[in-house]
């Protein structure tokens, strides 16, 4: 039923994985002494900005944002002023909850605000990309009967995906097993990333198993 | 009413909770009874027949310095030489190598084991008792941690030796008044490394070379301190090593021939410079002894041993010095310190080696005895064979030395496997538990959380279904427990309550959730998908939580992480159902998809933004009280909250106005919030008991509190005039508030109506707790459907405006609907529980430190977001008028509820540890100390489940069958380590006094509504007159 865009969704994912998979690897090419646990920063900088660049592009391409009204500069202008505005102001709401929730308020705040930026990359920016900067749209997404296509579909599962695997990725923290990846924020960066990846993976998956019972109402 | 159908259910899920807690605890607590008798000279222990009397002999060593260094591993204490690069641990103390390799006969370097686990408390009780430690010492000396078993000081001080401290205070709290002299310094700052040793060297070698001494102890705590802090591979490390290298060698050069020195460490560290645990890092630590004049034979033998127990130096330096080996000991002397037979002739004093073994081996026999006649746990076959042992070795012994030849050869090593032998029973009868009554507790419990959740989820269907009530579980309750006591009585001859009990139980909830799932189809609710939902997930969660050692070190942070999950659940879910926004008009509802919306979109927005403010609230609050968390032992970078502390410590006055300004003025911000809610709601015009407490008796106990804070920080010689006043003003003024306090509740409980009747006794009576909402639970018509009726509605809104202008409560009736509605009743019930709720809490607030009342103030707010989150995510989704007389609560509040209570332990400065209860609690009020135990007992109980209590009673104010039962799914664990062992007593303990006060909470609800429904009864005669 949804064969074509299922195809494009999965062509896409795939791309996006890729990209988060050059990303880690590439560095480790051009930088000495990179890795994912010793050179935290930079690798979430590297994977944050390889998915940003990617998922832009690609949604661009397949032109999936919604149409935009007017064609004026000025209006693609203000559009983009405040896509990145609204980018912005969710790497700050990331990093309120996130010491909200308990990360330390000083001592490791870069540490904390890049972990932001990258649950932002991972799921602000694809709700920017397909819904484009309108918050109660996006609030409406994120209701039972409110995808509205299945990219909508597909959005609601990886941004589930990206948080519960942030949330779940605090839970070594208090272990005193003291590996490398039990610093802030290593483990919940990553359980952020496996959360992604895995998302790329099942929406696929999942809206091509339910591709029958999936009914949207036109837009 | 249904109330009264509700309070037999509540009791019966309670019971079934305690006869859970009961048979878990049986199996798994290891109780080891402390034997309160002393050894003394009449009863020692003479090798042999003759008389010679035992304390009047010269004691091998007239006088012994013990330097305890804290944290002194085995490993610092070896010297390498071949080792090039040592680290900063490494190679820091030369001097016992240099000492051993120059005098062999002189000097030894053990490894000194230690029983974990290996907190410093713990170890200096093991080294002074020779006991085992075991979880609980049952102990009846109260407030204090004073040693009461017999111990080397006691026995030291009986003996007429001067015992001289200097060094950690933990010494001091544990034998008060025992030293001849006792210079402690505060152990408690872990990041401060140079007090205690400096302070100890300023009098250590003036002390030595004086000659009012015979027992010299040294705890010196640098070394702890610093692998807390910076752990074994830093150079501070290094510095302190090399410090305490040179205090070694100064104290061996002032020593004289007749002193032996101990220089012992009391546990090891981990790689990270922790303790706590049973690793071997843990518990091997040093122990090193020496003397001016040979005491070994000479250089060490194969057959010595590498590694010591701890019990082991308490009979041996109780021998060396000439006192009687403590009563309770377990220790085994060692025998390298002792001249073998054939030597010991000549020198009067000196023991042999068979005769200190066989001291040794009586007095152990005699505490073997004496405990067994005192407890049952030791098995009598295992007892038999000891005995039978001690008999024949006796036989031997004593018949060697009656005859004059020499013993038998393999005799010493014979003592010696007795020795050990005996130490082994203890051993493993004290750390025995009982996996069958483990397993059905564990069982019990099971069932009765399942029960409980059943119940919190499903009660519209049972309360319709189940109008036979509990009278058929509770037969099959009798019925059950008298089978299992006659199948006992038959096939063993005696009764055990327990199993009854638990038969008991486990028939009446099989019975109930049959039927429950008979009348609902259980199995629906019981798939694997619902078990997902956060509601559900986050207990279990909290429940694994518990099997690890670091989550619950940790613990405060967890809980605070899972509710501030649970919070964010609420509108996320609301969302995903679609309730969170006005739904976009038009395609929706003409497709029919939704049902018509039964709210407004202006009110769903205003119950969005209500519910999105209170969450905000709450994650504050959450997040500010992780502010006031003490610190546990084993949290190496941890830094208490300032705010733990009593205000009279302080020393700058400064900070102490400021502490105390904020202190008082959060205070009066509490009581403000009360009076400003009973007000805006109207219930402060009336003229019954209630009121009256809720006018005068808050205030005036919050003045008491507030004065009481100020005279108990005075500082002592600031004021000398008033020295006597201020004394009687600390007696004075905490009883009097503990009066008012009586006599508030007291009142709140005799007349807690606040419902004001004017003449006119119609509709427009003043008050506004009786028409609308009384209007609403009596008929059961949902709110929203009440909306719908226009002329009704305006009318209200009319009379509403009306009545809160009257009321001076300001405001406005945004906050007064959501709350109505969410309780389902009147504010005829909220405002009594409200006033009980803050009157307990500011009597509570006395028992704790004054920077407490910060904590309390969040936690005050935190109840009043949670309800409300409650109330507005009930009203959004539209539960809120289904269920009559608003008694079902969904699962969730319980859980966030239950959550916030243990976040509040937490935040009001409580740790689930021993060491951290707060023991001033007893003195509040009664500064001299108490005769008896109950009353401190109790006032330390209510200090230290504060945080459970206020949130138990408040609980009925948001549900009125389910309790937040997830407690004992807490207990739901079989624990092994040491610090868990705490956490369930703490639950447990936490768990009886919640659902005490949670039985209180109702019973009073029941009251106000026996009262209700009187005066209803006066009321419906006058208006139709």
């Amino acid at each position: 039923m949804w064969d074509h865009e299922i195809r494009a969704m999965a062509s896409t994912h795939a791309i996006i994985a890729s990209s988060v998979f050059m990303a880690t690897v590439l560095p480790a090419v051009f930088v000495p002494g990179f890795s994912v646990y010793g050179t935290h920063l930079l690798w979430i900088y590297s994977v944050s900005v390889a998915v940003a660049a990617v998922s832009v592009s690609v949604f661009w391409l397949l032109g999936i944002s919604p149409p935009t009204k007017k064609h004026t500069l000025g209006y693609k202008m203000s559009r983009l002023f405040r896509s990145c505005l609204y980018f912005f102001l969710s790497c700050l709401f990331f990093h309120t909850v996130v010491v909200l929730y308990g990360a330390p308020l000083i001592e490791s705040a870069l540490e904390t605000f890049s972990l932001a930026v990258l649950l932002t990359s991972l799921t602000t920016l694809r709700c920017l990309c397909v819904l484009g900067p309108n918050v109660q749209a996006w609030i409406r997404v994120f209701s039972r009967h409110g995808a509205m296509s299945v990219w909508d579909t597909c959005l609601q599962i990886t941004v589930a995906c990206t948080l519960i695997g942030a949330w779940v990725g605090a839970f070594p923290i208090p272990l005193d097993w003291d590996r490398p990846w039990q610093v802030w924020p290593v483990s919940c960066s990553l359980g952020a990333m496996i959360g992604y990846l895995t998302g790329l993976v099942v929406a696929p998956a999942w809206i091509h198993y339910h591709r029958k019972q999936l009914t949207y109402k036109c837009k | 009413m249904t109330g009264l159908t509700v309070l037999p259910l509540l009791l019966w899920l309670c019971a079934a909770y305690f006869v859970g807690i009961y048979l878990f605890v049986g199996g798994f607590l290891l109780v080891r009874l402390e034997v309160n008798r002393t050894s003394g000279c009449a009863d020692v222990l003479q090798p042999g027949e003759e008389p010679l009397d035992f304390c009047q002999a010269r004691p091998r060593f007239r006088r012994t310095v013990v330097l305890i260094i804290d944290a002194l591993k085995i490993d610092f204490a070896r010297f390498d030489p071949t080792n090039a690069s040592p680290r900063p641990h490494e190679n820091k103390l030369p001097v016992l190598q240099e000492t051993l390799s120059a005098r062999p006969a002189h000097s030894r370097l053990y490894a000194f084991r230690a029983d974990p686990p290996t907190t410093t408390m713990q170890r200096i009780k093991g080294f002074t008792t020779g006991s085992l430690p075991t979880f609980v010492d049952v102990g009846n000396n109260f407030a204090s941690s004073a040693i009461l078993e017999d111990n080397l000081i006691h026995q030291l001080g009986r003996m007429g030796k001067r015992v001289v401290f200097m060094g950690d205070d933990t010494w001091e709290n544990l034998f008060p008044r025992k030293f001849h002299r006792s210079l402690p310094f505060p152990s408690f700052n872990v990041k401060d490394l140079h007090t205690v040793d400096n302070g100890i060297l300023q009098h250590l070698y003036t002390t030595m070379v004086g000659d009012d001494w015979d027992v010299l102890l040294a705890h010196f705590l640098g070394v702890d301190h610093c692998g807390h802090r910076f752990g074994p591979d830093h150079p501070a490390m290094a510095y302190k090593l090399t410090q305490m290298d040179g205090v070694i060698r100064s104290v061996m050069e002032r020593l004289q021939d007749d002193t032996l020195l101990v220089v012992m460490g009391d546990h090891g560290m981990t790689d990270t410079g922790d303790h706590g645990g049973e690793s071997q890092k843990e518990t091997d630590a040093a122990l090193f002894l020496y003397s001016p004049s040979p005491i070994f034979a000479g250089p060490p033998s194969q057959d010595e041993p590498d590694v010591v127990p701890q019990t082991d130096l308490v009979p041996t330096l109780a021998l060396l010095l000439g006192i009687p080996i403590p009563f309770s000991s377990v220790g085994q002397v060692l025998l390298p310190l002792f001249p073998p037979h054939q030597q010991a002739g000549g020198a009067a004093g000196r023991l042999s080696q068979l005769e200190a073994l066989w001291i040794n081996t009586k007095q152990v026999n005699r505490f073997l005895e004496t405990y067994s006649g005192l407890a049952r746990d030791i098995s009598p076959e295992r007892l038999a064979e000891l005995k039978a042992d001690f008999a024949r070795l006796a036989a031997s012994y004593l018949g060697s030395v009656g005859e004059g030849r020499p013993p038998p050869p393999q005799l010493a090593s014979s003592l010696q496997a007795y020795l050990t032998s005996v130490r082994d029973t203890c051993r493993a009868t004290w750390a025995r538990f009982n996996p069958l009554k483990m397993a059905g507790g564990l069982a019990v419990l099971a069932l009765a959380c399942l029960t409980c959740f059943v119940t919190s989820e499903l009660s519209v269907v049972l309360t319709q279904e189940k109008r036979a009530g509990l009278k058929a579980p509770a037969a099959v309750a009798l019925a059950a427990a008298a089978g299992v006591a006659a199948a006992q009585l038959l096939t063993r001859g005696y009764v055990e309550a327990a199993w009854c009990l638990a038969a008991g139980t486990v028939g009446s909830q099989l019975l109930f959730l049959w039927r429950a799932w008979r009348a609902s189809r259980l199995s629906r609710w019981l798939s694997p998908r619902r078990l997902l939902v956060p509601s559900v997930a986050v207990p279990l969660l909290r429940c694994a939580s518990l099997f690890s050692d670091s989550y619950v070190i940790y613990e405060g942070r967890v809980v605070t992480f899972l509710l501030l999950s649970l919070a964010l659940y609420v509108p996320v879910h609301l969302n995903w159902n679609g309730h969170l926004l006005p739904p976009t008009p038009d395609p929706l509802k003409s497709a029919g998809l939704l049902p018509s919306p039964a709210l407004s979109p202006a009110a769903v927005r205003k119950e969005s933004g209500t519910l999105c403010g209170c969450l905000g609230l709450l994650v504050v609050c959450a997040y500010l009280s992780l502010c006031f968390h003490g610190c546990r032992e084993e949290q190496g970078l941890c830094q208490p909250s300032p705010f733990l502390s009593p205000l009279s410590r302080l020393q700058d006055n400064q900070l102490k106005n400021l502490y105390y300004g904020v202190s008082v003025s959060s205070l009066a911000v509490c009581a403000y919030l009360l009076r400003l809610c009973l007000c805006h709601y109207g219930n402060l015009n009336a003229s019954g008991g209630a009121v009256f407490a809720a006018r005068w008796v808050l205030p005036l106990l919050c003045v008491c509190a507030g004065l009481h804070w100020a005279v108990s920080a005075a500082p002592e010689d600031g004021f000398r005039k008033l020295a006597e006043l201020i004394r009687v003003a600390q007696l004075a003024l905490p009883r009097a508030a503990f009066c008012l306090l009586g006599a508030g509740l007291s009142l709140v409980w005799a007349d807690p109506l606040t419902v004001f009747v004017k003449a006119r006794p119609a509709a427009s009576a003043r008050s506004s707790a009786l028409p609308p909402p009384r209007y609403r639970a009596s008929t059961g018509i949902s709110p929203q459907a009440e909306l719908h009726h226009l002329i009704p509605q305006i009318y209200q809104r009319m009379r509403r405006s009306l009545e809160d202008g009257e009321a001076g409560g300001g405001g406005g009736e945004e906050d007064h609907r959501p709350a109505v509605e969410a309780y389902g009743l009147g504010t005829v019930y909220s405002a009594p529980l409200l006033l009980f709720c803050g009157l307990l809490g500011v009597g509570l607030l006395l028992l704790h430190p004054e920077g407490m009342t910060l904590s309390f103030l969040l936690l005050l707010l935190e109840m009043v977001a949670l309800l409300h989150i409650h109330a507005s995510s009930a009203t959004l989704s539209g539960a809120a008028g289904s269920d009559p007389g608003g008694f079902s609560v969904p699962w969730t509040p319980v859980v966030a509820w239950a959550l916030a209570a243990t976040q509040f332990f937490h935040a009001t400065g409580h740790l689930p540890t021993f060491p951290s209860i707060q023991w001033g609690a007893a003195f509040v009020g009664f500064p001299d100390g108490h005769a008896g135990t109950i009353l401190p007992a109790s006032l330390v109980t209510l200090n230290t489940f504060a945080s459970h209590i206020l949130f138990a009673v408040c609980f009925r104010e948001q549900d009125n069958v389910r309790r937040p039962r997830d407690y004992s799914s807490r207990i739901l664990q079989k624990r092994t380590g040491k610090r868990t062992n705490t956490k369930l007593m703490f639950e447990a303990c936490g768990f009886l006094v919640s659902s005490v006060f949670l039985l209180v909470g109702v019973t009073l609800v029941l009251r106000v509504d026996v009262a209700v429904g009187r005066w209803f009864k006066t009321l419906v005669p006058d208006a139709s007159r």
